[in-house]
């Protein structure tokens, strides 16, 4: 089975945000970068596939030059090759601007099953997946925990609201988007790392794949949410708070 | 055009609140845009739906009805809706931010060359529609710019159902009936019944006091810490979803949209950030408690009270100062 698994290189959740200059998204300058995290798991589902089926994990990803490091960490983990799209303007393209990028990408690649995170954790759009889908042609099922290969395709468990679940028989090619917590994350191995090295990783570019940036939603500003609440903060040790705290529970919020 | 298009999502024949904020929201943009708004309802049967629909106040409201449309598919959904779209030119389409409307959606957005705006919590003059960034720590302003229809789908709870604007005439919404073409080969993905995950044996959603654990307390070894403090108050402990998917806690002892809904006495919320996914499982607690290193963490968003430092000396600060009150 031919796997192409898109990822994204995401800002890392622990890092401190700052609005730029301009006011349309955060400062870049100082910023750890990471794999998204249901991209992981998308990540890992391929290669169990592989591992029970054999063929092949292509990974894809789209973004400027320091995405080539997240790249690295796939193959690490045990992708075999990789595209990357080098383009410094992904944030000024929509959902679908994307999607057009990816899907010029993996076409030519004929992939039997194409996974992704379900949504990435910076933009949270949770629609690459889906849009690639129609563009490509493919049917999809999104929100998938478990991934199992059948005589005509694929058997799939997806994830309702509240605690329910379907499983969803499909046909392949076709499109999945992962849902986090399916199965457990690998770590790279030191091999693995040492392999990573010389695996392919080739470059692509938005006008080489002839996608331009036109798009028809535009991100026009970034703004620190307002409270719903007051907050009172409770300054101190952690001693000092806490002390601060139990006077709280117990003589307003009385549950002590 | 013929003005703001609803799309009312039903669950085994009965419409969930978060479908009438979206008639809500449907109204708000109607009102500033000057036009009409209009409800479609997707389904086999749908007649006494489109009715309890067309008490609302709306101009019309559109029954898509279809025999393969009686369980839901991305490609019946899309197929249908498409011609709806086609038939009808709406200006805007609105959808509940729902996990099915997340699945179609997008595609059928992508089909009329649009890009749905996804999740959106409030709607501006323009219109602008604000949506959450970087797991809630930041708010964006989308402005569609093409020349096509606008795809939106709202977040539950952001728009009020209670209170939808009172329409034009108090008389009921013309029902009419739109039968799209669908071809049962055009339907390629075959979805079962849904069912229960694993017996629920923890509620969650009664207990008065709860102590809920995120991803601050990096490692499961860490875990005895706030369990000594979740013993210490006689609170139920629970957890955001990274730490069920790590295995570190039971996914029943999950809170938020794909886990439980909570609303106890006390919420206390350790090292949990706040990302949307589990505010909307917590954010109806009476009083919500939050210790976080990072100020600005969404969590504090939402708390009455805050403390902000390292959860691994504020925790053990805090079960002692309980256990000394309750003695």
């Amino acid at each position: 089975m031919k796997i192409i698994v898109a990822i994204k290189q995401v800002p890392d959740r622990d890092a401190q945000v700052h609005i730029d200059a301009a006011g349309k998204w955060i400062d870049e300058s100082s910023l750890q970068y990471a794999l998204n995290e249901s991209d992981a798991y998308a990540l890992e589902e391929a290669l169990q596939l592989k591992e029970k089926h054999g063929g092949e994990v292509v990974v894809v990803s789209a973004g400027p030059e320091r995405v080539g490091q997240t790249i690295r960490e796939a193959l690490a983990k045990g992708a075999d090759r990789a595209i990357h799209i080098v383009c410094d303007d992904l944030g000024l393209r929509d959902a679908l601007g994307v999607a057009r990028l990816l899907a010029a990408a993996i076409k030519p690649e004929n992939p039997d099953l194409l996974l992704t995170g379900l949504q990435s954790e910076d933009l949270g759009l949770g629609q690459t997946g889906v849009i690639v889908a129609e563009l490509l042609g493919l049917p999809h099922a999104t929100l998938i925990l478990n991934v199992e290969k059948t005589e005509t395709g694929l058997k799939v468990k997806r994830e309702l609201e509240e605690g329910w679940f379907q499983t969803i028989e499909l046909p392949t090619p076709a499109v999945l988007t992962i849902q986090s917590g399916g199965n457990k994350l690998r770590y790279a191995t030191l091999m693995g790392i040492k392999r990573a090295k010389t695996k392919e990783v080739r470059q692509l570019t938005a006008a080489s794949l002839g996608v331009d940036a036109a798009p028809v939603v535009v991100l026009e500003q970034v703004a620190l949410p307002q409270k719903q609440k007051s907050t009172q903060i409770l300054p101190g040790t952690a001693k000092e708070a806490a002390a601060a705290l139990v006077e709280k529970l117990k003589f307003e919020v009385r549950v002590l | 055009m013929s003005g703001v298009f609803v799309v009312v999502e039903q669950r085994e024949g009965r419409i969930a609140r978060i479908s009438w904020e979206a008639v809500a929201a449907g109204q708000k943009l109607g009102a500033s845009l000057g036009l009409p708004v209009n409800a479609a309802v997707v389904g086999a049967q749908t007649e006494s739906l489109a009715t309890e629909i067309a008490a609302r106040p709306l101009d019309k409201v559109f029954r898509v009805e279809h025999p393969l449309l009686a369980r839901y598919t991305p490609d019946g959904f899309s197929l249908a809706l498409h011609q709806l779209i086609q038939a009808e030119s709406p200006a805007c389409i609105v959808f509940p931010h729902t996990y099915q409307v997340r699945d179609y959606a997008p595609a059928l957005a992508a089909r009329l060359g649009q890009v749905l705006i996804g999740d959106v919590t409030a709607i501006g003059d323009g219109p602008v529609f604000t949506r959450q960034l970087l797991q809630g720590r930041l708010n964006g302003a989308y402005r569609p710019t093409g020349t096509g229809p606008c795809f939106v789908s709202v977040q539950a709870g952001a728009f009020r159902a209670e209170a939808p604007e009172a329409g034009a005439s108090a008389a009921p919404a013309t029902v009419t009936t739109f039968v799209p073409t669908l071809d049962s080969a055009q339907i390629r993905t075959s979805p079962s019944e849904p069912f229960r995950g694993s017996a629920q044996t923890v509620d969650l959603s009664s207990a008065q006091m709860i102590v809920c654990v995120g991803r601050g307390i990096k490692d499961a070894e860490n875990l005895p810490l706030v369990q000594d403090l979740a013993t210490s108050l006689g609170a139920e402990m629970a957890a955001s979803r990274p730490i069920c998917d790590n295995g570190w806690l039971p996914m029943e002892r999950q809170v938020g949209s794909s886990g439980q809904t909570v609303s106890p006495k006390l919420y206390l919320g350790v090292g949990i950030s706040g990302a949307i996914q589990h505010l909307v499982g917590m954010k109806g607690s009476q009083c919500v408690v939050a210790i976080n290193k990072d100020p600005d963490a969404p969590i504090f968003e939402v708390a009455d009270y805050g403390i902000v430092g390292d959860l691994f000396e504020v925790v053990p600060a805090l079960t002692e100062a309980i256990k000394a009150a309750r003695q």
